[in-house]
């Protein structure tokens, strides 16, 4: 697994407090992980923070799942 | 109680009566405080009296990067913004049957649409640190109406509900979003009113007064401090008993 996954998963789990093995990469934060609206918000600025980059509204919306959120910032990462 | 030292609190309108006022209250409470208007002049000289714990962030509130920028100066003069109030405003009466599309579109971009673009962007310290005020200078006539000021009353009103809305969004994170809602009070826009308007006027009021710059400061800091940490989504009218809501 990259370092990057980690420390997405990682985020994850610190944020909405739920079991390790739940966060796998298809999981979704909303439907398996119990996030709302604003957690998924939160999440993306987290994400913005540990990797240091910006993730524009339009891309933090189809931000849905742990792989997506990897993706990005395998994607963005200068 | 009401004590506001160690937190930054940014005014808009500050160089306007009653944004004079909240800034000196806020201040005068232990909050460091970001000045916030279009005339840099008052903003210096308020500056000046208040001394240490004060900064002048100028801002033109009808262009909407301003906005976002006016948060940005704002957190780098003080390092974060723990209190927001969206205290300016302007008018640009008329009857609404001759009212200009442009005189509609000022007012409700300075009185609405700057007020979410800064509270949008004040959004994301307080959500990290979770705790923070927003709070809303509304307006009487944003509940009553008034004729002549269908475009500012809109935009008033348009305050409360945005209020509501973000304070059922945020209320999870300890941020709250209130407003203050002003009924007559005696500033240097009502100075011009003849003896005869002033007794016409404070007929109207159960107080028998106009109210002070103070009177809305008081509510502002109640609304600031951690002591209203279980208000939010609320509007507190200030009106010497005129309208009872």
């Amino acid at each position: 697994m990259s370092d990057v996954a980690d420390r997405v998963k990682k985020i994850v789990i610190d944020h909405l407090g739920v079991d390790e093995a739940k966060v796998t990469e298809t999981a979704s934060f909303i439907d398996d992980l119990g996030a709302d609206s604003l957690d998924t918000v939160e999440l993306v600025m987290a994400f913005e923070e540990e990797f240091g980059c910006e993730i524009p509204d339009d891309a933090a919306e189809k931000i849905q799942t742990v792989k997506n959120a990897i993706d990005f910032i395998e994607a963005n990462q200068g | 109680m009401f004590d506001l030292s160690g937190k930054c609190a940014l005014v808009t309108g500050a160089s306007g009566d009653i944004g004079n006022a909240i800034a000196k209250a806020l201040h005068a409470r232990g909050a460091t405080v970001a000045l916030s208007g279009t005339r840099t002049e008052p903003l210096e000289k308020l500056k000046a009296e208040l001394g240490e714990r004060a900064f002048v962030t100028p801002a033109n509130l009808s262009d909407m990067d301003s906005c976002v920028q006016l948060i940005k100066d704002a957190e780098a003069a003080m390092g974060q913004i723990d209190i927001l109030v969206n205290n300016a405003g302007l008018t640009r009466d008329g009857l609404a049957m001759r009212m200009k599309e442009e005189d509609w579109d000022t007012v409700i971009n300075v009185n609405l649409k700057a007020a979410f673009k800064l509270s949008q962007a004040v959004l994301r310290g307080m959500m990290k640190r979770k705790t923070g005020r927003i709070i809303g200078i509304t307006s009487i006539v944003g509940v009553t109406g008034n004729p002549g000021q269908a475009n500012y009353c809109a935009s008033k009103a348009g305050m409360i509900g945005m209020s509501k809305s973000l304070a059922q969004e945020v209320a999870s994170r300890g941020i709250t979003v209130n407003c203050v809602a002003p009924g007559f009070i005696a500033t240097a826009m009502t100075d011009v009113l003849d003896d005869a308007q002033h007794e016409k006027l404070n007929a109207s009021i159960p107080a028998g007064r106009m109210g002070s710059v103070d009177d809305i400061a008081g509510a502002v800091v109640y609304l600031a401090s951690d002591e209203a940490s279980y208000m939010t989504g609320q509007t507190l009218h200030v009106n010497g008993g005129m309208a009872m809501i």
